[in-house]
């Protein structure tokens, strides 16, 4: 493994720095205080070996390669067409992954078509690599539905708003696969924020108690909104799995070939019966939470400047050009194919009809209620009266 | 076993026999659970006769409970979870509202969620705190989620069938001093709707609607009023939500007059909401205001004082006596 060691905003203190314990305190990282993090291709987009995890990639081809680039920048260039459809209007809110391209492609393509997938509601990248076509992601964010698209099509459950829920409903589904004798696997996305939850708590007890199939693989992309990581643990968060027994590691975020590497690692297990893994993608989120944040009152310039220079999208581009696995007709097919699939997804977003009125009522039951019924029908009552009105 | 007098948490126990037996997806998820049988025993001998991946014994965390319960439900599974005790409900508030609850709506359909939370609810048992509360409106006002609790052995034994069948995630408040009360189950009758009031006694003067551990006290109510000459209707609603307005209205157009009974607290509870649709839709036939009887605006006390707060016999005949007084 290689030792990061030029992140901006890090945990200020490792498990090894007891004698500070309890204080506050701003002191600069000290040097070999960071833990290690799996990387296999540096910010100037070299390969670097890793005795574990190499071969969870060894028998990749530059075509795959490519894949992963291009699954990153078109999950990009859709990011910020859906960021201006926001600031157009036509979006009522986005919460943009910029940045964290790398943790959602590479993981998300470590994934089998069996795996199932339970996503927060940034998990852009993923989608994408689930075969969930983008358009279907703006639905809740236009207005016009809560979901938008059928969980299980493509294994990939619907966006989880409250933090947290999502990662026991993953472990619940893995403890179901379990008892099911299938060899699939759960991954479960969360973010350093959602560490500092009871429910991520739970579901680690749970998951380790029952040896379920599930990876947890929590984002940490520094900022919970305005709260960095450092109001979240005091330890680093991969760190937190042992004390649940299982393993954790912490991967470079900003790395694709790790994150694919040690995903497939942790799938692996829990396919083998080994049970559930922490990893931790340390990533940083170069936009705002949402559209409604305003980063600038809370973190510095400098910090974002020093995470760009590790984008994980020029960083394999480094590494594809260093290695002759492309030419200049790639890059440009590529541009424009992300024109297109901006034009589309813009047009689609402008081309969503509002749901009709009665869908207030629809699906609030499976088995139907009553009450429901009669509001329903109170509803359209009222409506029904408008209509006379204008003499219909 | 066809008909036979059974407790009603004996009744609950036959009951959850008959789903496992029944379907493999079926699952008893809880603390306890296992070789205990639950705190009250209801789940007693079914890991033995149904295996640890069955009858499952659960960390001691009621978020997780009901948070892996879901995912289970996602899988195709029917779990059926315990909540120890009523006050103990909390932490798993968060994931019942806005993830049981939700799910099927936010899939516009294409999920469903069937899972039953089991609590066992209400007080006169003497218990310390949080033991002894019925938060059954804080369920019955969100929608997506079904509110049960029945009174009687029967009722127990088959609406567990139904709530277990239902492909909507059921709340089944399970009275814990009735428990112990024996009641004719006839595994092998036909039951009613789950949602449908019942008519437990024919009366002309006036309507006392109550649910759960409140039926018992409304016939002892009955039975009282009846020396002095009253004639009581007594409805078990059965369903908390949604609520059988039909059949309170039925009863009402006949009686004219209304007094719900419950042990939560009036203020904001589920007598608070017959009142107000039975107003609506009963205004010209009630010959009295609507009343009330419950638990007061105040923490459950201690149980030296349950009796106190606890809706008893004065209590309802001194709310009988108002409402004829109109």
């Amino acid at each position: 493994m290689t030792v990061e060691s030029t992140a901006a905003r890090t945990p200020r203190r490792s498990a090894s720095t007891k004698s500070t314990a309890g204080k506050r305190t701003t002191a600069k990282k000290q040097p070999g205080t960071e833990p290690e993090l799996v990387q296999l291709l540096t910010p100037e987009g070299k390969r670097v070996k890793d005795a574990t995890y190499d071969k969870y990639v060894a028998g990749i081809t530059p075509e795959e390669l490519r894949g992963l680039y291009r699954d990153m920048v078109l999950t990009r260039r859709f990011d910020a067409e859906a960021t201006s459809l926001q600031r157009q209007g036509e979006l009522g809110l986005w919460a943009s992954l910029l940045g964290q391209e790398a943790a959602q492609i590479g993981s998300g393509r470590a994934t089998r078509e069996d795996d199932y997938v339970f996503p927060t509601y940034r998990e852009h990248g993923v989608a994408w690599c689930r075969g969930v076509d983008p358009s279907n992601l703006l639905g809740m964010f236009r207005g016009v539905n809560n979901g938008g698209w059928d969980p299980n099509t493509n294994n990939f459950q619907l966006y989880t708003i409250v933090i947290g829920s999502q990662t026991l409903h993953a472990t619940g589904y893995a403890m179901g696969i379990a008892k099911d004798g299938a060899d699939s696997a759960v991954i479960a996305y969360f973010g350093d924020g959602a560490s500092s939850q009871g429910d991520v708590a739970e579901s680690f007890t749970f998951s380790a108690v029952y040896n379920a199939p599930v990876v947890f693989f929590c984002q940490n992309n520094q900022w919970a909104i305005s709260e960095p990581t450092e109001k979240q643990t005091r330890v680093p968060l991969y760190q937190r799995a042992q004390g649940f027994g299982f393993p954790g590691v912490r991967v470079d975020g900003n790395d694709v070939l790790a994150c694919l590497a040690v995903t497939k690692w942790a799938l692996e297990r829990a396919r083998n019966g080994e049970g559930p893994t922490l990893v931790e993608a340390y990533t940083y989120r170069m936009g705002a939470h949402t559209t409604s944040d305003d980063p600038t009152k809370y973190r510095a310039d400098e910090e974002r400047v020093a995470w760009e220079a590790k984008d994980p999208i020029l960083r394999l581009r480094r590494y594809l050009e260093a290695s002759n696995h492309t030419d200049d007709g790639f890059f440009a097919e590529l541009e424009a194919e992300s024109e297109a699939l901006g034009k589309r997804v813009r047009e689609a977003v402008r081309a969503m009809p509002d749901p009709d009125h009665f869908a207030i009522f629809e699906h609030a039951y499976a088995d139907g209620h009553a009450l429901v019924d009669e509001e329903r029908a109170q509803f359209a009552a009222y409506q029904a009266s408008f209509a006379e009105e204008e003499g219909v | 076993m066809a008909a036979e007098k059974l407790a009603l948490a004996k009744a609950i126990n036959e009951s959850l026999r008959r789903a496992l037996e029944t379907d493999p997806k079926v699952l008893i998820m809880g603390e306890d659970v296992g070789k205990l049988g639950g705190v009250f025993r209801v789940t007693d001998g079914l890991q033995k006769d149904f295996g640890e991946q069955r009858v499952i014994d659960t960390p001691l965390a009621e978020s997780g409970i009901v948070g892996t319960a879901i995912g289970l439900a996602l899988r195709g599974y029917r779990p059926v979870v315990e909540i120890q005790f009523d006050g103990f409900v909390f932490p798993a508030y968060d994931q019942i509202v806005t993830q049981l609850a939700k799910m099927h709506a936010r899939s516009l359909g294409k999920v469903k969620l069937p899972v039953v939370v089991r609590i066992p609810y209400g007080g006169g048992i003497g218990a310390v705190e949080h033991h002894s509360e019925s938060p059954e409106a804080l369920f019955a006002h969100v929608a997506g989620l079904k509110v049960v609790s029945p009174s009687n052995s029967f009722d127990a034994y088959w609406m567990m069938q139904q709530a277990i069948q239902s492909d909507d995630p059921v709340i089944f408040f399970e009275p814990k001093r009735r428990y112990w009360d024996k009641g004719e189950v006839n595994t092998e009758a036909i039951p009613g709707p789950l949602h449908k009031a019942q008519v437990v006694r024919e009366g002309t003067d006036l309507t006392l609607v109550a649910y759960g551990p409140m039926v018992k006290l409304c016939r002892e109510v009955a039975d009282a009023a009846a020396e002095e000459g009253r004639n009581l209707e007594i409805l078990d609603l059965r369903s908390v939500s949604p609520l059988d307005f039909d059949s309170i209205q039925a009863s009402v157009e006949k009686t004219r007059r209304l007094i719900v009974v419950h042990e939560a607290p009036v203020f904001f509870g589920s007598g608070a909401e017959i009142a107000a649709r039975i107003t609506e839709r009963c205004f010209y036939h009630l010959e009295a205001p609507v009343l009330r009887v419950g638990g007061y605006h105040a923490p459950y006390p201690p149980a030296r004082l349950e009796e106190e707060y606890l809706p008893g016999l004065d209590r309802v005949l001194d709310a009988v006596d108002r409402a004829l007084a109109y």
